[in-house]
């Protein structure tokens, strides 16, 4: 087997999930003697390209030109395709982040190849045979798919797999690749990104509240709180569909699916929707005063009680703990 | 403006998930299907460009007669014509190629798809179609403007959002956000009944890839309740028990 790795940056630097692509691709490579080759589009200085070592790529292909530097998914689809066929690839393995979801299927298509998006753990291989467990039923379920076709896409849930350095040093070579003028067709006009906030679906722990919050006005304990923990912040439907909170923070079946390592529900009774978003959470801390909400059920953690009291107080404990 | 639309049958969002035939294949035993709540949006939002004889709209599913149903709901708010492509859908590969090979014939100025399906989460359709019609994509909008010859797209990305803009066709991904849902109203739901829903017959497409099994998220054991006077023994907990933070 041979394995291409596609990097993601965000103005030059790579994120977690680029490391998590990175790590996931080595174990495989590791299981299958494999050799591991990444790819880096746009501009990224050579001593973020160096980090890929420590992750245990070998060789990190760029391209880099001016028309590059946004992402355009037709034309980073042609360019990864042609670094699959150029290498060699078998397999390519990309974050199933929100431009990954736009590339992986595109690149799929021109390389006739078999799409896993939403993978969560490695695969199993047997010669030919690939098959890997990815989210069904928005979490409410996992199916294992089996992967037919001779070239292999796997697009890898963020935060499902843990990065790990194992230490190395990584080759950069110049890549180049035919792009047509027409996979330009779509233009970035604007980039808005919240710099200070941490990103939902990468988010490590997250502090979500719903409708027993009452109001948006009472959301400035919950950021109080999410800022303590390093946490993003997140709401139940009813909150998003009231208007209290961003669409883009909604989790449950209809919105955003997470697996942060702690999720913290507070005034979220725990409809079927919801659970479904959160249910592959590592540990659910759940704060509600009716001790009867469902979401009691599927928790780790819960404490029965008024939000308005509890939060504050746990802010406080938390902000102890911290300065210890 | 042609609109087409692609719409998915799947288990209403309440449905328990229970699988059968030794965990290979999905339980429809009491399970109500609906339009998947994305592709609603993108129906919604089609619906909205072709009000007041600005466009048509068709939408498109791949499934067998058991779909009918959810084909006349989408009639009912406010389609013009369905086409039904009379197949179990297999992969994505296939399902996208079937619609291709429809909109290659009837020259779409847009075609629009849910962000994912909320069955098997594929987000995949949509952008393949693109790549089958070598037009451009954009996979999860927040926000569509349509103008007579071009778009300007809202897409989330991590922690915020990104403008994009093209020209016609072009091939979106709705999310939440876009448009407000549409519910059918009587006159709809009366017309619906007479709007033409043609069947076709499928083309010949491989498939590359197959669900194997499935699994249920193995259960949590009892929670821990904590005393509301005790938060800080919740942060011990968090700490040393459950070493999360």
């Amino acid at each position: 087997m041979s394995i291409l790795v596609y990097v993601e940056n965000t103005d030059g630097k790579f994120k977690k999930s680029a490391f998590e692509v990175v790590s996931y691709a080595k174990a495989i490579a590791d299981n299958t003697n494999s050799d591991l080759v990444a790819i880096s589009i746009g501009n990224v200085a050579q001593d973020e390209l160096a980090t890929l070592g420590n992750y245990g790529a070998s060789k990190v292909l760029t391209v880099n030109t001016d028309q590059l530097s946004s992402f355009v998914n037709q034309a980073y689809a042609s360019i990864i395709s042609e670094a699959v066929k150029s290498t060699g690839a078998n397999l390519l393995v990309l974050s199933n982040s929100f431009s990954g979801k736009g590339l992986a299927p595109r690149i799929a298509a021109k390389l006739h190849a078999a799409l896993a998006d939403g993978a969560l753990s490695l695969p199993t291989i047997e010669g030919e045979k690939l098959t890997v467990k990815k989210t069904a039923f928005s979490n409410k379920a996992f199916a294992t798919v089996e992967l037919t076709a001779a070239i292999k896409v796997i697009a890898l849930s963020p935060n499902a797999y843990e990065t790990k350095e194992t230490g190395g040093t990584v080759a950069v070579e110049p890549f180049t690749a035919n792009v047509a003028a027409t996979d330009f067709s779509t233009i970035v006009r604007e980039i808005v990104r919240a710099t200070d906030k941490v990103s939902l679906p990468e988010a490590e722990i997250v502090v979500s509240a719903g409708r027993g919050l009452k109001g948006p006005e009472n959301w400035g304990m919950i950021e109080e709180l999410a800022d303590v923990l390093g946490a993003a912040t997140a709401c139940s439907k009813p909150v998003s569909d009231a208007g209290w909170r961003p669409h883009s923070e909604h989790v449950g079946q209809t919105g955003i699916v997470v697996s942060p390592n702690l999720y913290i529900a507070i005034g979220i009774s725990g409809a079927i929707q919801h659970l479904a978003g959160v249910s592959s959470s590592k540990t659910i801390v759940v704060i509600n005063k009716d001790p009867e909400a469902p979401f009691f059920k599927v928790a780790d953690y819960g404490i029965v009680g008024d939000a308005f009291d509890i939060v504050p107080k746990l802010t406080q404990a938390l902000k102890a703990y911290k300065g210890n | 403006m042609k609109i087409l639309v692609c719409i998915s049958n799947v288990p209403d969002t309440t449905s328990k998930i229970t699988f059968t035939n030794d965990n290979t294949a999905f339980n429809t035993t009491g399970v109500q299907f609906i339009i998947n709540p994305y592709d609603e949006i993108a129906l919604s939002k089609a619906v909205e460009l072709a009000e007041g004889g600005k466009g048509t709209v068709t939408v498109i599913n791949v499934g067998d007669a058991s779909s009918d149903a959810t084909i006349r709901k989408a009639l009912a708010i406010g389609a013009d014509n369905a086409v039904r492509v009379n197949a179990v859908p297999r992969d994505a590969w296939f399902v996208a190629n079937q619609i291709a090979s429809y909109a290659k014939d009837n020259a779409f100025d847009l075609i629009l798809t849910g962000r994912e399906s909320i069955d098997y989460n594929g987000a995949q359709v949509g952008a393949i179609i693109a790549e089958l019609l070598n037009i451009p994509s954009v996979s999860i909008a927040k926000k569509v403007d349509v103008t007579a010859d071009a778009v300007s797209v809202e897409r989330e990305i991590e922690g915020g959002k990104e403008v994009v803009t093209a020209k016609l066709p072009i091939v979106i991904g709705t999310a939440e956000g876009v448009a407000e849902p549409k519910i059918p109203n009587m006159r709809g739901i009366m017309s619906a009944r007479t709007k033409p829903l043609d069947v076709l017959e499928p083309s010949t497409v491989d498939t590359l890839s197959r669900i194997v099994a499935y699994e249920t998220p193995a259960p949590r054991g009892t929670v821990k309740l904590v005393d509301p006077a005790e938060v800080e023994k919740l942060v011990s907990l968090l700490h040393d028990e459950a070493k999360v933070i």
